[in-house]
C-alpha cells in the first residue's frame, strides 16, 4: 500500500496508528492508520464487516482500542476522551432521536449534553434550524418528519456546540436520491467551512463526490488511502472496458485481460477491463468509460462477498 | 497545538469525574421527556398504590381494625408508601434503561457527547429517585382522606423516599445491564421484586412470621424502607430509625456502584 501524504500531527484532526479491536476470536480492526488533516473530509470507506463502525466507536471511546494510538483533536483517547467528545460531533448511522419530542426540544437536550452555554442556547438552537432547514418544524414532533427531515435533524443536532470535528457515519444510508442530494449539500457546505469531517460510507459515489481524500479499508485494515482521483489513477488507470455477454465469455475475457497483465473486475453483468491508460491494442471490445473509484474499492477489497 | 482552541468556549477546564454539567444533561433530557408522558406514568404511580391502599384497607380492615398497635388504614397506608416507591423506581429503571439501551439507543447519542457511563447512570437514578420520592407520598395524602393524621413527621418522608428510591432505581439499571433480553425481566419480577414486595411488612406485621423469615426480612431493603415511613409518622425511635437509615444508605450507594459496573460493562466495549 501506498503511505498517505505524510501530515504533521499536529495538524491532523484524528490520528490512529496499529489500532487494534478484538472480539473473542474476531478480529474487527487489525493495524489501522487513518488520518483527517483538519479542515478537510475523508472518507471511511470500506465492505459491509470492514471494521467502519467499530472505527467509529472507538473514536468516541464507546469501544476501547486493544492496541495501537488513537488520538482526536490532539486529545488522547481513552484517557482525554471525554474532553474529545466535547470537541466534536456525532452523526450515528442508526437513528436515536427522542420520538416523543419536538425538534425543538431535541435540540435543547444536546444544546445541556454539549454544554452550550445558557446565554448561547437560543441563538445555537436557531443556527442549527436554519443549517438543517427545519425552522418551520421546530415545534413538530419527530415521529411526524419524513426520514430526510429527520436525517437532517440529526446532522444538525451534531452541530449544535459548532464542533471542529464531525463524525458521520453512513450518512445517507437508505435515503432516495433526493435526500442524499440535500444531504451532500450539508455536508459539503460544512466543509467549505473548514469543519473536520470523516465519514464513514459505503456509497462510493458519496466520497466520490464530498472527500479530499478517502482511506479505503478492508479486513480491519487501511488498504489505501489517498485522493479519489489518485486512486483510481493509481489501481485502475484512466480508462476501463467493460465487456458484457454469456457467463463463458466474460470468463473468457477475463482471462484474456490476465495473460495481457490487465486487472479486471466483475460488475455483476459484466467484466470492467481495467489500467488502460491509453487507446491500448490489447482492450477487448467493449464500453470504454473512465475508471472509477468503484473499480478501486472492489479491486481493492476484493469481489467475493465476505 | 493548543488544545483549547477546539474546545468549546464554554469550557474553562478539562471536565472531569462526576462533573454537573453532564449531570445537568441527562437529567434535562428526562425533565423534557417526562412533559411527554407524565400523565399516564403519574396515574400509574398514583393509582396503583391507592388501589392497594383501598383493597386492603378495606378489605382487611373489616376483619381486622387494628395491627400492630396502628388502626389498619393507617397501617397500610403507611406502609404502601414504600410499595409506591418501590414500584415508580425499580420498574421504570429496568424497562425504561432497556429501551433507551437497545431499542431507542438513546445511551448511545449520550456517550458520544462528553457524558460518561458513571454520569449518564447517576443523572438516571437521580431523577428516577426525585420522581419516586413525590410519587410516594401519594398513598399517604389518600391515607389522610380516609383518616390519618397529619404530623410533623411526615414532612421527612419525601427525604426517606428519595433514598430507597435511588436505590432501587440504581438496583432496576443493574438488572437491565445485567439481563440480555427484556423478557427476562419476568424472572427477576416473579422471583426478587414480588416477594420483597410481600416481605416487608406493608400488608401484615412480620411478627407472625417464621423466625427465619423474619431475619432474612433484615435484609429487605422495602422493610427498612416501611418501617422508617411508618416511624416517622407516627414518631421516630431513635437509634432503630438510624439503622433503618443507614442500611437504606448502605443499600443505595452498594446498588449506585453496581449498577455503574453494569451498564459501564454492557455500553462500553
Amino acid at each position: 500500500m501506498r503511505s498517505c501524504p505524510v501530515v504533521p500531527a499536529d495538524h491532523l484532526a484524528i490520528r490512529l496508528r496499529g489500532v487494534e479491536k478484538r472480539y473473542g476470536p474476531i478480529t474487527a480492526v487489525a493495524g489501522l492508520d487513518l488520518d483527517v488533516p483538519r479542515g478537510e473530509c475523508v472518507g471511511l470507506l470500506g465492505p459491509n464487516g470492514a471494521g467502519k463502525s467499530t472505527t467509529m466507536r472507538i473514536l468516541t471511546a464507546q469501544t476501547i482500542a486493544d492496541a495501537g494510538e488513537v488520538a482526536v483533536l490532539g486529545h488522547r483517547l481513552p484517557e482525554d476522551s471525554k474532553a474529545a467528545r466535547a470537541a466534536m460531533g456525532v452523526v450515528p448511522q442508526l437513528d436515536n432521536l427522542d420520538t416523543t419530542l419536538t425538534v425543538e426540544q431535541n435540540l435543547v437536550v444536546f444544546s445541556h449534553l454539549y454544554r452550550v452555554p445558557r446565554a448561547e442556547r437560543r441563538a445555537a438552537i436557531d443556527r442549527v434550524l436554519a443549517i438543517a432547514n427545519l425552522a418551520e418544524r421546530r415545534t413538530a414532533k419527530v415521529d411526524e418528519l419524513s426520514g430526510g427531515m429527520r436525517r437532517r435533524l440529526l446532522i444538525g443536532r451534531a452541530l449544535i456546540h459548532r464542533p471542529p470535528l464531525v463524525l458521520l457515519d453512513e450518512p445517507t444510508v437508505g435515503l432516495d436520491p433526493q435526500v442524499r442530494q440535500e444531504l451532500w449539500a450539508l455536508i459539503d457546505r460544512l466543509r467549505n467551512e473548514g469543519t473536520s469531517i470523516l465519514m464513514s460510507t459505503h456509497y462510493i459515489e458519496e466520497a466520490e463526490r464530498l472527500c479530499d481524500s478517502v482511506t479505503i479499508v478492508s479486513h480491519g485494515s487501511a488498504v489505501a488511502c489517498g485522493p479519489p482521483h489518485e486512486l483510481v489513477l493509481e489501481h485502475a488507470g484512466r480508462d476501463a472496458v467493460e465487456v458484457y455477454g454469456t457467463p463463458e465469455r466474460l470468463i473468457e475475457v477475463e482471462a484474456q485481460a490476465a495473460a495481457a497483465g490487465l486487472a479486471t473486475r466483475r460488475t455483476g453483468t459484466s467484466i470492467a477491463v481495467l489500467g488502460l491508460a491509453e487507446a491500448n491494442g490489447d482492450a477487448p471490445d467493449g464500453e470504454r468509460r473512465p475508471a472509477n473509484l468503484e473499480d478501486v474499492f472492489v479491486l481493492l477489497t476484493g469481489e467475493e462477498i465476505a | 497545538m493548543s488544545v483549547r482552541d477546539d474546545a468549546p468556549r464554554a469550557q474553562g477546564r478539562s471536565p472531569g469525574r462526576l462533573d454537573r454539567a453532564a449531570l445537568a444533561g441527562v437529567l434535562v433530557r428526562e425533565i423534557i421527556n417526562f412533559s411527554s408522558y407524565w400523565r399516564s406514568t403519574t396515574f400509574s404511580s398514583t393509582v396503583e398504590p391507592t388501589i392497594y391502599l383501598l383493597a386492603f384497607g378495606f378489605g382487611f380492615g373489616s376483619l381486622v381494625s387494628e395491627v400492630a398497635g396502628y388502626d389498619y388504614v393507617d397501617f397500610v397506608g403507611t406502609g404502601t408508601v414504600a410499595t409506591a416507591v418501590l414500584f415508580s423506581s425499580v420498574f421504570p429503571a429496568m424497562f425504561g434503561t432497556f429501551v433507551k439501551y437497545k431499542f431507542q439507543r438513546t445511551y448511545d447519542a449520550i456517550l458520544a457527547a462528553p457524558v460518561d457511563a458513571e454520569e449518564l447512570v447517576t443523572g438516571e437514578a437521580l431523577w428516577l429517585a426525585l420522581r419516586a420520592s413525590v410519587y410516594g407520598c401519594a398513598p399517604l395524602l389518600v391515607a389522610m382522606v380516609f383518616g390519618l393524621d397529619p404530623s410533623w413527621g411526615m414532612l421527612a418522608v419525601p427525604a426517606i423516599n428519595f433514598v430507597a428510591g435511588f436505590g432501587w432505581a440504581c438496583t432496576g439499571i443493574t438488572i437491565a445491564g445485567f439481563l440480555k433480553g427484556i423478557e427476562n425481566f419476568n424472572y427477576v419480577t416473579s422471583a426478587v421484586i414480588t416477594p420483597l414486595f410481600l416481605v416487608a411488612g406493608t400488608f401484615f406485621p412480620l411478627s407472625g412470621l417464621p423466625q427465619w423469615v423474619q431475619v432474612l426480612a433484615q435484609l429487605n431493603p422495602l422493610y427498612h424502607v416501611v418501617q422508617l415511613v411508618r416511624h416517622a409518622v407516627f414518631g421516630f425511635e431513635g437509634w432503630v430509625d438510624l439503622y433503618h437509615l443507614g442500611f437504606l444508605v448502605l443499600f443505595g450507594l452498594a446498588m449506585w456502584r453496581l449498577a455503574i459496573f453494569a451498564m459501564q460493562r454492557k455500553l462500553v466495549d
